[in-house]
């Protein structure tokens, strides 16, 4: 589904580069739950926005769905992510003035989905995460929980090929986290391939296969002992 | 292409963000009212000044005669000057060329005039065909006076609309008698006069009846003429200046005397007040181009700050698969209808309030402030293009910027 090979990015800084991603290998099967380790800096939020098209790499190739990503203009790119990517971010990134139906119906929109049926699916991804009952609260009116089921009800409105999570429990309290990796893993469990960047460990491990990553290299890549662990 | 569900997006960011689309609206709309309310008042004082020198043809000179106020060749000061037929043929002999209309006047206040039980005071002037033109008058019916008229000495004459309106009620005077001073008329033609009320109360007479009846000989009381269009002001001015001297010299008249022959000369007058217009014009102008660059100026900022708040929001959007064609579209769809309806409401309020005003604020010179449709439509026709390019800088760039940018954007 997702397949990078010596994959380098770098930022210019004044005069310098910084040097992010210093040719990573990766290779994500349909349907697997990945998760990407890294202290900040270790370059996984820049792995995450080259993933999710939201930045471009400077070389390396980088294979979507088995389509190679090149040359992409926005246009592309906004094609691709409506299509195949699926977001969900720490900071949730809901539009604060439209309602968790609206928030959720936007992607639809974008694919130019007709107005009623785009409600009614929505709707359907709002029971899926349990807030049917606040489909016409604004975020303001949901609790961080909330709104991070409403953010991966957005996602998944498309059915997307992948979803790409930036520390989707990053701004949540335990309890609260334990319930959004519960609806993440269900997701996984229907065939989803999700993809989550954490630095916590307990996070991490709650996923099928960890990848470390540190000063922009991959120093592990292993498969996640289940049985250990129950 | 009509697309109800980008309208639904767009009513519903407007109306979400009140005071985001009140701020802008209220910005074009000032603008706009400001514009349309200056302008109007700055035409108001046109009107005024227009008004004022109105009802007579531009380029009339008028000749009056008086009593001599000092001695000259042996002559005593006090001496009455009377013009007589004879001025009237020196005068066109000497500058057929440059004179264009030309009538002897006479003049004969408050005379009686009775149609049937009616009766009222009036001025009844005996004049030649030319007067008409002097005082750009308007036949509403029938005719003014013709040469034929002259040479018959006819009993006929043209009356003003309102002696019509005194003496005939609603009835139409052409045709009918009037007897003015004991003598019967008839009425051959109903004028109109853009000169106002008084120049509307006239009885026109031919100019050889009334010598024949108000004269004992060939007296004419003044003249009027209208100098060749052709002239420049300062032609004109050095025309009337050379007439009177030649006027004062055949009757005796010291130069320097200012009493015994009157030469009044518009073109002095229109002089000035062309060069006033001049200016009263330019400052209109003016003060229009001000309103509405300030206008654009406000837009514009509001523009870039409105796409600023909006970072954030747009960085989402694109990263939910919205194009940068269909952002950019959004914003200036936005822009563009809310300086649409915003400049519209400022408009009508505009038109509004300067009709309300009306000619309440006359004692100010300002007459009948008003603004041409296609001036205000211009102007709003401006600021929306301002509002739409506006938009389209800053929602361009927002496009632009990566979308990984906008989401970090607080």
């Amino acid at each position: 589904m997702i397949k990078i090979e010596k994959l380098h990015k770098s930022y210019p800084i004044g005069k310098d580069s910084l040097h992010v991603l210093k040719g990573l290998d990766l290779h994500i099967k349909e349907g697997e739950f990945v998760s990407i380790m890294g202290s900040s800096g270790s370059g996984k939020s820049t792995l995450l926005n080259i993933v999710g098209l939201l930045d471009n790499h400077d070389e390396g190739n980088y294979y979507l769905n088995g389509q190679l990503i090149e040359n992409l203009d926005e246009k592309k790119a906004a094609i691709l992510r409506n299509k195949f990517l699926g977001f969900v971010f720490q900071s949730f990134n809901l539009i604060t003035y439209k309602n968790a139906l609206e928030n959720v119906a936007l992607p639809l929109y974008y694919q130019g989905m007709a107005r009623k049926e785009r409600q009614e699916v929505a709707l359907q991804y709002l029971d899926k995460v349990g807030l049917k009952d606040w489909a016409n609260h604004l975020p303001s009116e949901l609790s961080g929980g909330q709104k991070q089921r409403v953010a991966i009800a957005r996602a998944l409105a498309t059915k997307p090929k992948v979803v790409l999570a930036d520390e989707p429990t990053g701004a949540l309290d335990s309890t609260t986290s334990e319930s959004v990796m519960e609806l993440l893993k269900e997701i996984n469990n229907e065939g989803m391939t999700v993809f989550v960047i954490t630095h916590e460990e307990d996070i991490a491990e709650q996923t099928d296969r960890i990848v470390r990553l540190k000063d922009g290299v991959i120093i592990s890549d292993e498969r996640v002992d289940k049985t250990v662990k129950a | 292409m009509f697309d109800l569900d980008r309208w639904i997006e767009i009513f519903q960011t407007l109306s979400k963000n009140k005071l985001r689309t009140v701020l802008s609206g209220f910005t074009i709309a000032f603008a706009i009212l400001l514009f349309t309310l200056l302008f109007g008042i700055g035409n108001g004082l046109k009107h005024t000044f227009e008004e004022q020198f109105k009802g007579d043809a531009q380029n009339s000179i008028y000749i009056r005669s008086g009593r001599t106020t000092k001695p000259y060749k042996g002559l005593q000061s006090g001496r009455r000057i009377q013009f007589r037929n004879e001025d009237s043929k020196f005068m066109n002999d000497k500058f057929s060329e440059k004179i264009q209309f030309f009538s002897p006047n006479i003049e004969r206040f408050n005379v009686q005039a009775i149609y049937k039980g009616e009766q009222n005071s009036y001025t009844v002037r005996g004049v030649y065909p030319d007067y008409q033109a002097l005082e750009e008058a308007v036949m509403e019916q029938g005719r003014f006076l013709s040469v034929l008229d002259i040479k018959n000495k006819a009993k006929v004459v043209a009356i003003g609309r309102l002696v019509e309106k005194d003496l005939y009620g609603q009835l139409s005077a052409l045709g009918k008698n009037i007897t003015l001073g004991g003598i019967s008329y008839k009425v051959i033609g109903v004028f109109s006069d853009p000169g106002g009320d008084n120049d509307e109360r006239f009885i026109y007479t031919p100019f050889t009846t009334a010598q024949g009846i108000y004269k004992p000989n060939d007296e004419v009381d003044r003249y009027g003429l209208t100098f060749n269009p052709s002239l420049s002001v300062d032609q004109a001015l050095s025309f009337s200046n050379l007439l009177t001297k030649l006027l004062k010299e055949k009757h005796n008249v010291d130069p320097r005397d200012q009493r015994a022959i009157r030469v009044q000369n518009y073109a002095e007058g229109t002089k000035n007040v062309e060069q006033f217009m001049g200016v009263l014009n330019i400052i209109i102008l003016f003060i229009g181009i001000g309103t509405l660059v300030a206008g654009i100026i406000g837009i514009s900022n509001i523009m870039v700050y409105i796409v600023k708040e909006r970072t954030k929001e747009l960085g989402i959007r694109k990263a939910l698969g919205a194009t940068p064609k269909s952002i950019i579209g959004m914003i200036m769809m936005e822009s563009i209808f809310v300086t649409a309806l915003a400049g519209y409401a400022g408009l009508l309020l505009g038109v509004f309030t300067l009709n309300a005003l009306g000619d309440s604020l006359e004692k100010y010179f300002i007459l009948n402030p008003s603004v041409e449709t296609y001036v205000v439509v211009g102007a709003t026709i401006i600021l929306i293009i301002a509002g739409t390019v506006a938009g389209y800088i800053p929602a361009k760039r927002a496009a632009r910027i990566k979308p990984i940018v906008a989401l970090n954007d607080e």
